[in-house]
């Protein structure tokens, strides 16, 4: 297995690229938070159970994602700021086939 | 004013487990949380969810680990202050506490434990631009006495539960009721989306969906609330929006307190007993770092566990004191209750 590299837009428009492992079982809302792209208690509230949005992230490149979960579609449906490329980020895991994602933070509620 | 020996702020896990730990030393403790019931996020955001990192509990739903709690406590009568929000705190000169909550209750003792996890749970406000002009002006996210909308017309926003049961509630007491969301299907309980359909169907209550507010008008207070359904956008007047988006918690006025605070959490002396910049102050669970911090709720137990010795040295300087294992001690409360290991049977054999 090898690291992937996505690069994340911060909450104040700073663009990082990181690298992301693929064999931890990881999601995108746990890498943000390893690398300390947004500050604790605002990002990843409830864990990753798709029960507060605030890992709400926007998908600027086109990689094939997993299908929405019936949670994370609802939990959107409840979300601020929802754009059409809209997902949390902790149902989204890190594979090798992310490779090159790119996101954006949406805002802090 | 109330008074204890252990006041603890936050009323989830680490929170009620102090109440065991210091029951065993002979303190008492009364807990202050803004959410109206015990259990803090475990109660709140996931009651349903199973936890499998609870030492002996192979599985256990969250729900179930704090009524749990709730009963290992119950011997020493711990006293709850819920749905108050600790505001202020003043060191007496006696090296003791007061803290004074949102709606004025005080509390006064000589060791104060924050427990309070990512914080006091706040509410999700929908970014609508002027809807701070509004707040208690016909805008409210918490309903607090519902006969404030008695015979008035109220519009409700959200998907899940708090939304659900608050319509299917106020179609008794408003005149009328009208609940918004941005979908056509609804994230609360089975129960409560078949009821509001039922009462759709009679006429009790209007959905609008997906459709969602996007503005308010008003002179004074709340007159009308813009609505954005499709590519359609109209008027509907009302003498309140109730926005309910759930709960998200902030740090909030204990930010303000003189603790040390890092990475919006509260720095304290892992090496020893988790006590804060400010002697008499403890902060443990989630809502403090350490080096190798890790947020989690056997992590809080064990802090709590630690914190409790140290409060009864700080309480009783002269008294020499050393744990006391429950299977020897057993569990004497504050109520007269005693458990205690049975004692073995000897029966010789002729």
């Amino acid at each position: 297995m090898t690291d992937i590299k996505i690069t994340i837009t911060d909450r104040l428009g700073v663009k990082h690229e990181v690298e992301a492992p693929t064999d931890m079982n990881m999601n995108l809302m746990e890498i943000v938070r390893s690398y300390e792209l947004a500050p604790e208690g605002t990002i990843g509230i409830c864990g990753g159970m798709a029960m507060c949005a605030s890992c709400q992230c926007y998908v600027l490149s086109e990689h094939e994602l997993p299908e929405m979960s019936y949670d994370e579609d609802l939990m959107l449906a409840e979300a601020f700021n929802v754009k059409d490329n809209s997902r949390l980020g902790c149902q989204i895991f890190i594979k090798e086939e992310l490779d090159g994602l790119e996101v954006e933070l949406a805002p802090e509620v | 004013m109330i008074k204890t020996d252990i006041l603890i702020i936050g009323a989830g896990p680490t929170g009620l487990f102090t109440v065991f730990e210091a029951g065993l030393l002979k303190l008492k403790c009364h807990l202050i949380d803004a959410l109206p019931q015990a259990g803090g996020q475990c109660a709140e955001i996931y009651p349903k969810k199973p936890i499998y990192d609870i030492p002996g509990f192979p599985e256990i739903l969250a729900g179930d680990l704090v009524s749990n709690l709730m009963k290992q406590i119950e011997p020493f009568q711990p006293g709850f202050t819920l749905g108050e929000r600790a505001d202020t705190i003043e060191k007496l000169d006696d090296g003791s506490f007061i803290v004074t909550t949102d709606k004025g209750t005080k509390h006064h003792a000589p060791i104060v434990a924050i427990a309070g996890g990512l914080g006091s749970f706040e509410p999700r406000k929908p970014p609508i631009p002027n809807l701070s002009t509004f707040e208690d002006k016909g805008v409210e996210y918490i309903i607090r006495d519902p006969e404030l909308y008695r015979n008035k017309n109220v519009v409700i926003s959200g998907g899940g539960d708090s939304a659900l049961d608050w319509s299917i509630f106020l179609t008794d007491v408003a005149k009328s009721v009208t609940l918004i969301h941005r979908r056509n299907e609804f994230r609360g309980a089975l129960d409560s989306v078949e009821k509001v359909q039922e009462l759709k169907n009679l006429g009790k209550i209007e959905l609008i969906t997906p459709a969602e507010v996007i503005g308010l008008v008003g002179n004074n207070s709340l007159e009308e609330v813009v609505i954005k359904q499709g590519a359609a956008i109209f008027n509907r007047e009302c003498d309140h929006f109730i926005p309910l988006f759930g709960l998200s918690p902030k740090l909030g006025p204990i930010a303000d307190w003189g603790l040390e605070i890092e990475k919006n959490a509260i720095k304290v002396d892992n090496s020893l007993d988790y006590q804060t910049n400010i002697p008499g102050i403890y902060a443990i669970g989630d809502v403090n770092t350490y080096p190798g911090k890790l947020k989690l709720i056997l992590c809080g137990f064990h802090e709590a566990t630690l914190m409790c010795q140290s409060a009864y040295q700080r309480i009783f300087p002269d008294k020499r004191y050393v744990m006391k294992y429950t299977t020897v001690g057993g569990v004497e409360g504050f109520d007269g209750s005693k458990k205690e290991a049975p004692k073995a049977v000897i029966k010789s054999i002729d």
